[in-house]
């Protein structure tokens, strides 16, 4: 284990320094991940929101580790329990990996190897941490699919993953990922494929689960209403890079960042027609490669005029407005609750 | 539709030197190199060509396997169902006909002496019973002697049942035999007129004609004998009744028949063959180029095809004096030429067909056959190697045979035709050579006006549908058409009467393509067929080629040669003429 | 599963009754529709200027006059209840499952392909080991090294076995092993196993060699291209999330998803192979099914070509069906009630 130097082990039971992913192509250097930092800890939930290519699933994997020995560069800091893990060996980040962290994957039919049962493919995540016989580790397996709601799990330990239905599936995936009790869980888009009372189910069912072990929660999701229910805190990616970050209240009561208003108004929501979705975010996500100059968003974002020109020349820092809520804008923070307030808010409310 | 190889006795027709020294005088650049071929000797002390004189590598040892290897497999190893000239030479190690041909290189190996008989057939006075007596004491390999019910036998079954077709079949044509329904239908052997057997070493032969070249014929391993207990039609082949040195120990269809001595061959009777090796193993069915590799290795002795080795091996041979040292050059049976059809416009004026003879280039036709190691220039129909050729040269077309224009364009312009004209070249398509002979053909016709334009027929029906069949030439104006003929034997008369006869112009699968019907040629072969005397013979012969060329409407390219090689190992080597391949009775091998 | 056999092995019949009547129609409806008479053909198998009596009696004899359809049935009759063939003097049995009789050769066809199965199986099971090790741990290799100068070396080597001829490479083998280092016995040398084991081996060595390096090159692209497409799959990286070892995660996880689809092929190039290796044994004169079946079409023995193919189909049908049941067992989503 190796610390950079002037580093110090953090207080907080998961922390991100500047996390850079820099993935070499032949067009160019692709900056999956540029400049991300944040905290969590344990029993807390953070969700990470952005459209897909903003960086979160990266991250995600980045902290597990499996960035590491391939092509990417990675620099920074992830820090977990006091444990400095860029610096990390491979080997060592993969013991860590199943027990100490684990991760639950968007799509639990294609996640699952589709040749190898339901139940085998958990005995194999116990035993790889775990020293112990087949049956000990089948039995686990047993209990692991009883307590995520599978039921008769008895029987169904021997079943094939294209033989659950798709809640069935993720519940198990979800058994998988905990049946080694890790401290750090991330969740990414863990409710995407699934219908939406599926979606309730399985959501409920990480609660109480991650109430149960007290472990740190990750929740990766395009759809801010997932996380709304989940999270603690929230941190909204674009470009690679945080651009808002607070408490659930700030982000979905205070939003200051154009860009998360634009996430807010395109959330569909059970009490509205899903044809009424308003204020769908213009454009298409940047480019990794070519990152517009100035700010990120500046060519999708409607207030681009009011910076006096600063959108498109330089780049916004990443600055507290109040009581730990972050955003990186170049309006100035009244300015930006006078939009919320006088424009956004009350469209979004009478819709 | 020449399924099969036809053997042609190759004979020399005078001295085998003065053969030689003819055919470089009228063919040009003929003969066989033996001369300019020689850069010294053979690993074993041998020269290019040496087998083709004499016995190369003599010796009596005994002992040891003979390997013989096959590209293709026999279309039956029955003496009396086989067509393919090295089976007729090889057949003689387990199969003795009444006559064979003396074992000698040059001239005197296409003298006939007898084999199971006690000496050559006696014709009757009128020409039309030939006698032959057999040898006493003569045993097939299980031990019973041989009698001459047997051969009469053998006779019969091989010319006159459906069930063995692979054969040539003379003795039906030749035989008074009407009505005979062959042995298998009709299982009393007296109902056979055609032989009788008056007593137990008796065979007398009935014709329908006089044929004074009969010995011929009972050299065919037809008349070798066959019990008629023992005979099971077409699956004798797997057990044939041996009377020869050898006889069979096993055989496998299409991969592989071993011999072994036959204990019961009692060499006393027999003048012409030895009993050297052993063992005999023959592989059917075996890649050509390899079969080339491992000859060159003496891993093998003897391609048994006698074919030749192919355009590769030929090359490394021809390119290492070593290798050079230790092959043969000889003659095969066959004679490449063109026919001109004498019924397609304008060939039917002898002028046009000269002015075809003059402007060929007759050198650019020989590349495709390999050059002169592929075959000599030719200006007759007979081959040198057939009794009764005599050298001469009716359009001597150049200097160096490339072509006269000149003379070429004064024939065209007797002929009516002093711009030229146009006409066809029909080729068998898949048969590369011939293409190529087709193509050098045509571009020496181009020079002088003629434009012929090349139409390829498959080989396969080329007899029976296309160029074999009169109605189809003169349809489509086949007026040039490539071919080639090898005979069953020596003579003029078996090498010329399928072709020239004009008796012989078949509605289908016809032969005589250029549908030549010269009384005098037709004449001269019944007068020669009938003539006992064998000089007298023979310039009858040499007389009918003469005739035939006066006609312009034959027109050879080149006698055909092969290249054998004989690897070190192989002793008692030499190639005898009558069959244009080495002796398979004499070989030996040099034990390691 | 019992009912899926049944099932399969009941549309394999059908299938091989579909072929033998579209070969025999190929061989044999399509010539006589182009104006090939029976006296053409059966001049075929008989020697040169055969006289027409000797023609008409191999028409005769063999059956080359009755309508088609009654030659179809005598062949079908012939595979379920045997033939008797005459020979002259006596008649051949050939019971079933009589596949015809040789023209050519004057032999029934079916124990002759009996006689000719061990040679290609023993060249086929040799070569299919040789070329389904070494093709795979290259392919393997190769992806994992992705981009390498190994990985391009051997794509390179790859390229050029499967673009080169069988009888270039046969040839070249022969020429360099077997007669200028005499390090294996040339061509026209295999012997039966059971006859000297020894030298089946030796004279079987290069022929393996030149048959496994083709399709060695085949599989080695085969399975880097499945291994790239695999370790891309998600489950990959649930596998590497869940904390495996990278090699566990190659052999136990990737390899075995990789190998399913390369086994299906495996099972039908084998399959493919029992009904000849054509190219293989004519260099190497091998005795085996594909020497025959060029040699009879070669020689026009149309009861021979139409034995192998059957022969060959049969394989093919075979090796679909093992595959499939193979297949069952290995992919779970595929199984069968």
């Amino acid at each position: 284990m190796t610390t950079a130097p002037g580093s110090s082990a953090p207080d907080s039971f998961l922390e991100l320094r500047d996390l850079r992913i820099h993935f070499p192509t032949e067009d160019g250097v692709v900056k999956s991940v540029d400049g991300l930092s944040f905290k969590l800890d344990r029993g807390k939930t953070l969700g990470i929101v952005g459209e897909s290519g903003s960086g979160k699933s990266v991250t995600s994997l980045g902290i597990l580790g499996l960035h590491k020995g391939g092509r990417a560069k990675i620099s920074g800091e992830i820090w977990l329990d006091g444990e400095e893990l860029v610096g990390a060996s491979v080997d060592h980040v993969r013991t860590l990996r199943g027990k100490k962290m684990a991760m639950i994957f968007q799509d639990p039919l294609s996640s699952m190897h589709p040749y190898y049962t339901v139940g085998a493919q958990i005995i194999e995540a116990y035993r790889i941490h775990h020293k112990v016989s087949k049956q000990v580790a089948r039995k686990h397996a047993i209990d692991m699919l009883g307590r995520v709601g599978i039921p008769q799990p008895d029987k169904r330990v021997d079943s094939y993953p294209h033989e659950f239905s798709g809640g069935m599936r993720q519940r198990a995936m979800i058994a998988m990922a905990l049946s080694c009790d890790p401290e750090l869980l991330i969740a990414d888009e863990p409710t995407t494929a699934l219908d939406v009372t599926v979606q309730a189910q399985i959501l409920d069912l990480m609660l109480d689960l991650q109430r149960e072990f007290n472990s740190a929660l990750i929740v990766i999701t395009h759809d801010l209403g997932v996380v709304a229910e989940l999270s603690d805190d929230i941190l909204v990616m674009y470009g690679g890079r945080c651009v808002e970050y607070g408490s659930a209240e700030d982000i979905f009561y205070r939003p200051e960042h154009p860009y998360t208003w634009g996430l807010l108004g395109s959330m569909p929501r059970l009490d509205r027609e899903p044809t009424e979705r308003l204020m769908p975010i213009k454009g298409s996500p940047p480019s990794l490669i070519n990152v517009p100059t100035g700010c990120a968003f500046n060519p999708r974002c409607a207030y681009e005029g009011r910076t006096g020109g600063k959108a498109t020349t330089e780049v916004p820092q990443l600055a507290e407005t109040e009581g730990g809520h972050l955003v990186r804008c170049h309006m100035p923070p009244a300015e930006r609750r006078a939009i919320w307030e006088n424009e956004i808010k009350p469209m979004l409310e009478s819709t | 539709m020449r399924k099969t190889k036809a053997l042609a006795l190759a004979a020399l027709g005078t001295t085998l030197s003065m053969g030689l020294a003819a055919c470089g005088g009228t063919a040009g650049g003929g003969g066989n190199n033996t001369g300019s071929g020689n850069q010294g000797t053979g690993a074993s002390g041998t020269a290019f060509n040496d087998a083709y004189t004499k016995l190369v590598n003599a010796s009596d040892a005994k002992g040891g396997t003979l390997k013989f290897a096959l590209t293709d497999e026999p279309d039956s190893t029955d003496p009396g169902n086989t067509y393919y000239a090295w089976n007729w030479n090889f057949s003689r190690l387990y199969a003795r006909p009444l006559m064979t041909y003396q074992p000698a290189p040059g001239e005197e190996g296409l003298k006939l002496v007898p084999d199971l008989a006690e000496g050559p057939g006696q014709a009757s006075e009128d020409g039309k019973t030939w006698t032959y007596k057999l040898k006493k004491g003569i045993k097939y390999d299980d031990g019973t002697e041989v009698k001459a019910a047997d051969v009469k036998y053998a006779i019969a079954r091989s010319n006159f049942t459906s069930e063995l077709t692979d054969g040539p079949k003379y003795f039906a044509q030749y035989l008074d035999a009407e009505g005979y329904k062959g042995p298998y239908k009709d299982k009393n052997l007296d109902d056979f007129k055609g032989v009788e057997t008056p007593d137990d070493y008796t065979v007398v032969f009935k014709l329908k004609a006089p044929f004074s070249e009969f010995d011929f014929l009972v050299a065919n391993p037809q008349s070798a004998p066959v019990p008629q207990a023992k005979d099971t039609g077409l699956d004798y082949e797997k057990n044939v009744a041996s009377t020869g040195p050898y006889k069979f120990e096993s055989y496998e269809v299409g991969k592989q028949l071993n011999l072994v001595k036959n204990e019961n061959w009692d060499p006393s009777t027999d003048t012409t063959r030895k009993q050297l090796p052993d063992r005999i193993e023959v592989q059917y069915k075996q890649n050509a180029d390899d079969i080339d590799q491992r000859l060159l290795n003496g891993q093998i002795h003897v391609d048994l095809g006698g074919t030749g080795v192919q355009p590769a091996a030929r090359a490394k041979i021809v390119g290492k004096p070593e290798l050079k040292n230790s092959s043969d050059n000889p003659y095969t049976p066959f004679n490449r030429y063109a026919m001109m059809s004498t019924k397609v416009k304008p060939f039917d004026n002898i002028e046009c067909r000269k002015a075809v003879q003059y402007a060929t280039d007759k050198v650019a036709t020989q590349a495709p056959w390999g050059g002169p190691l592929g075959g000599d220039i030719g200006s007759t129909a007979m081959t040198p190697t057939t009794v009764g050729y005599k050298p001469f040269d009716l359009y001597p077309n150049g200097q160096d045979h490339k072509g006269d224009k000149d003379k070429a364009k004064a024939s065209l312009a007797a002929c009516g035709q002093p711009n030229g004209f146009e006409t066809n070249i029909a080729v068998r398509g898949d048969r590369v050579k011939e293409v190529q002979v087709a193509e050098a053909l045509q571009a020496s016709l181009d020079q002088v006006g003629i434009k012929a334009t090349i139409k390829k027929y498959p080989s396969g029906d080329w007899s029976s549908q296309y160029a074999g069949k009169p109605e189809f030439v003169h349809k489509n104006n086949l007026g040039i058409m490539i071919a080639g003929w090898g005979s069953d034997w020596p003579s003029g008369f078996g090498f010329l009467s399928q072709i020239v006869d004009g008796r012989f112009i078949k509605d289908s699968g016809n032969y005589n393509m250029m549908e030549l019907d010269d009384p005098t040629v037709n004449e001269l072969l019944d007068k020669g067929i009938q003539t006992t005397d064998t000089a007298a013979r023979n310039e009858i012969w040499s007389q009918v080629d003469k005739k035939v060329m006066e006609s312009a409407a034959f027109m050879p390219f080149v006698y055909e040669k092969t290249l054998l090689f004989r690897p070190s190992n192989l002793t008692n080597v030499y190639v005898h003429p009558a069959y244009g391949m080495y002796d398979y009775t004499w070989l030996g091998v040099k034990q390691q | 599963m019992v009912a899926f056999i049944v099932r399969r092995v009941i549309a394999a019949v059908l299938m091989l009754a579909v072929v033998s009547a579209a070969t025999f129609a190929i061989f044999f409806l399509i010539p006589r529709a182009l104006g090939q008479t029976p006296e053409g053909m059966a001049s075929r198998y008989v020697g040169r200027d055969a006289t027409p009596e000797a023609i008409q009696g191999a028409v005769k004899r063999l059956h080359l006059d009755d309508p088609l359809i009654v030659q179809y049935g005598r062949f079908a009759k012939g595979i379920v209840a045997g033939e008797d063939y005459s020979l002259g003097p006596r008649k051949a049995e050939c019971p079933a499952p009589c596949f015809g009789y040789s023209f050519n050769n004057n032999q029934p066809v079916w124990p002759t392909l009996l006689d000719r199965l061990p040679a290609t199986m023993s060249l086929a099971a040799g070569a299919a080991i040789l070329w389904l090790i070494a093709g795979v741990s290259i392919g393997i290799v190769s992806a994992l090294r992705r981009g390498t100068a190994l990985d391009r070396a051997a794509m390179t080597v790859a390229l050029a076995g499967v673009s080169l001829p069988i009888y270039f490479t046969g040839l070249v083998s022969l020429s360099v092993f077997a007669y200028t280092l005499g390090i294996f016995p040339g061509g026209g040398t295999y012997t039966s196993i059971s006859e000297n084991p020894i030298a089946w081996f030796q004279a079987l060595v290069l022929p393996w060699i030149t048959l496994a390096f083709l399709y060695a090159a085949l599989y080695a692209r085969l399975t880097r291209a499945g291994m790239l497409e695999t370790m891309g799959e998600d489950y990959i990286r649930t596998a590497r999330a869940k904390g495996l070892k990278e090699s566990t995660v190659v052999t136990k996880h990737a390899l075995r998803a990789t190998l399913t689809p390369i086994l299906t092929i495996f099972g039908l190039d084998v399959g493919l192979l029992l009904g000849g290796a054509v190219l293989t044994e004519s260099t190497f004169s091998i005795p085996g099914v594909g020497k025959l079946v060029i040699d009879a079409i070669r020689g026009n023995d149309l009861p021979v070509v139409l034995g192998v193919t059957m022969f060959a189909a049969f394989f093919i049908v075979l090796a679909n069906l093992i595959v499939d049941i193979l297949y069952a067992v290995v992919d779970p989503r595929v199984r069968l009630s």
